[in-house]
């Protein structure tokens, strides 16, 4: 860790990306005395009104890259606050004590926890919530959706791209059978925006939660879209000042918000290129493992975007494995860090055993990965791998052809 | 995640690492653990006729601390008698490796897996005894088909 060429390899852009160069650059230009440090809601002076027109653009840039109207992007501090303010705002405004529309919520079990959290915290308001099972490739079926709709469901929540799968949902599809039964429909685009084409005058997505730093732009930033026509009412959670059309107070980070939408910009300017950066470097990864038996990829490749890749390694245990593998900064989907050791709920949810679900390695890949990272990659992988079913009696009991789900185990 | 300098020795060069014959009347093997909960240890002790232990070897799918625990066990049982070895406590391990509350798991299931390895091998020498012949019968955790300990 002492320098910069001996940090592991990055391979964890689903759980941050670093920011693009340009889009530090320019928010550099927006913090100090030299600088327009204003405050975009200051109306009586040139620094105010300076601060206002970057905000203006960057939500110009942001709603360009999802095709949506400028007026329709409301600034938040990151895709969990969207989450949240979509999903409260929506449920306090139609299911509230003076509404007769109803109480009933439709989600799904792979969500992200900013979804999942904020359901479970409304289950304890009273609103009463269905999380749809995906199918084993982590895709939604449509027709489980439409029977699970109600006459009082008022909000459907579907993330578009899965932050540990890469598995991209129809969406297009949902918003038509939400549209027609005058249900409200939310999509956390956090993994999508800038990874899939997002055609908002098409598609009939209500609220779309963005965040700034899985795209190379800063944390701490995000934006909910709230459609205009239909009109979509929110009940605000922060108050104070009325910003944001009064759909969330409090004064506008202009930096950060700059900083969003150059990202933005860029991710327009680059996605193909992005893509087809990726696709390359996912198919090489792919192919430098997969002939390593019992290799499983988790999820439905022909379906998810190629920046996040999910492969399991049978008989090799997930904590072992990451720390075999300390020169790659990878994610696992065994979170066994408390003492009952919990195999990743979405994986879980998409019926892998538990062997599998611990034995997962998300890699997630992005602009600044190079081919050489991933040929190093290859070669870390397969060396841990070796060395740890060496290691793995149950790798033995494989070999041996001992079929491991009908041995009686003793949980502990 | 902060290892142990003694967890990651353990772990970068485990020790006894390899399998014994498990139908050896003079090996016991205890596997013990389950791959829902992450970690599955086999230890396999080599047991001379005056009952100390000549060999240790383990096999181990489980985190770090899982691996170090078991490597650590198989330096301390050899060359002890049963007894002794069926008197390390779990507390020693994890004094020995430092390991953290969440992992203290990982020395019990250490613990289990050398009492295991005991029985078994105990069992193999009793079922000896009791009938005269090398008992092709004799319950064995190790083979898959029985339960892990």
């Amino acid at each position: 860790m002492t320098s910069l060429n001996r940090r592991p390899i990055y391979m964890d852009y689903a759980a941050t990306t670093p920011m693009d160069p340009r889009v530090a650059k320019k928010m550099m230009q927006f913090l100090t005395p030299d600088g327009e440090f204003g405050n975009p809601a200051s109306r009586s002076h040139a620094y105010g009104w300076t601060a206002e027109a970057a905000v203006d653009e960057a939500r110009t840039q942001v709603a360009a890259l999802v095709n949506a109207n400028p007026k329709e992007i409301i600034w938040t501090s990151g895709a969990t606050e969207s989450d949240n303010l979509a999903i409260k705002g929506i449920a306090h405004f139609y299911g509230g004590k003076n509404s007769k529309k109803g109480k009933h919520i439709i989600t799904s079990k792979i969500e992200h926890k900013a979804v999942l959290d904020t359901c479970r915290q409304l289950e304890r308001e009273g609103y009463e919530v269905t999380y749809l099972d995906p199918e084993p490739t982590g895709l939604i079926d449509l027709d489980k959706l439409e029977a699970a709709m109600r006459d009082d469901t008022i909000l459907v929540s579907i993330m578009h791209v899965n932050n540990e799968l890469g598995v991209i949902q129809d969406i297009a599809a949902i918003g038509e059978l939400t549209r027609a039964r005058g249900i409200v429909f939310h999509v956390d685009a956090a993994q999508s925006a800038g990874k899939v084409d997002i055609d908002l005058s098409s598609m009939k997505v209500d609220l779309m939660s963005f965040s700034a730093h899985k795209i190379y732009g800063p944390k701490g930033m995000g934006a909910l879209y709230v459609r205009r026509k239909p009109r979509i009412r929110l009940e605000a959670q922060t108050h104070g000042g009325g910003h944001e059309r009064g759909m969330r107070s409090g004064t506008l980070a202009t930096h950060q918000i700059v900083g969003m939408g150059e990202a933005f910009r860029i991710a327009k300017e680059d996605m193909a290129k992005d893509q087809t950066h990726t696709a390359a470097l996912r198919d090489r990864l792919y192919a430098g493992v997969k002939d390593l038996e019992e290799v499983y990829v988790n999820g439905d490749m022909a379906r998810s975007v190629p920046n996040i890749f999910n492969i399991s390694f049978n008989y090799v245990e997930g904590e072992s494995l990451i720390m075999s593998l300390k020169d790659l900064a990878v994610s696992s989907g065994s979170a066994c860090t408390s003492a009952s050791l919990e195999p990743s709920y979405v994986l879980r949810a998409l019926g892998r055993n538990d062997e599998l679900a611990h034995s997962s390695i998300r890699f997630s890949i992005g602009r600044f990965t190079t081919e050489e990272d991933v040929d190093n990659a290859i070669t870390h992988v397969r060396a841990a791998i070796e060395k740890l079913r060496a290691l793995s009696p149950l790798w033995d009991m494989y070999k041996e052809g001992i079929d491991l789900s009908q041995v009686k185990w003793a949980a502990h | 995640m902060a290892y142990s300098d003694k967890v990651l020795d353990h772990y970068e060069n485990p020790r006894n690492v390899g399998t014994l014959e498990k139908d050896d009347p003079s090996v016991g093997t205890g596997m013990v653990g389950a791959p829902a909960c992450g970690d599955v240890m086999r230890l396999q002790i080599k047991v001379s006729d005056d009952g100390i232990i000549e060999e240790a070897r383990f096999k181990t799918y489980g985190c770090g601390s899982a691996i170090a625990s078991s490597s650590l066990l198989t330096e301390w049982v050899k060359g002890k008698s049963l007894e002794e070895a069926g008197q390390i406590k779990n507390t020693d391990l994890a004094e020995e490796l430092a390991l953290p509350p969440v992992k203290i798991h990982c020395s019990v299931l250490a613990e289990d897996a050398i009492k295991a390895a005991i029985e078994d091998f105990r069992g193999k020498a009793d079922n000896k005894k009791a009938d005269g012949s090398n008992n092709a019968d004799a319950p064995n955790n190790a083979d898959g088909s029985g339960k892990a300990a």
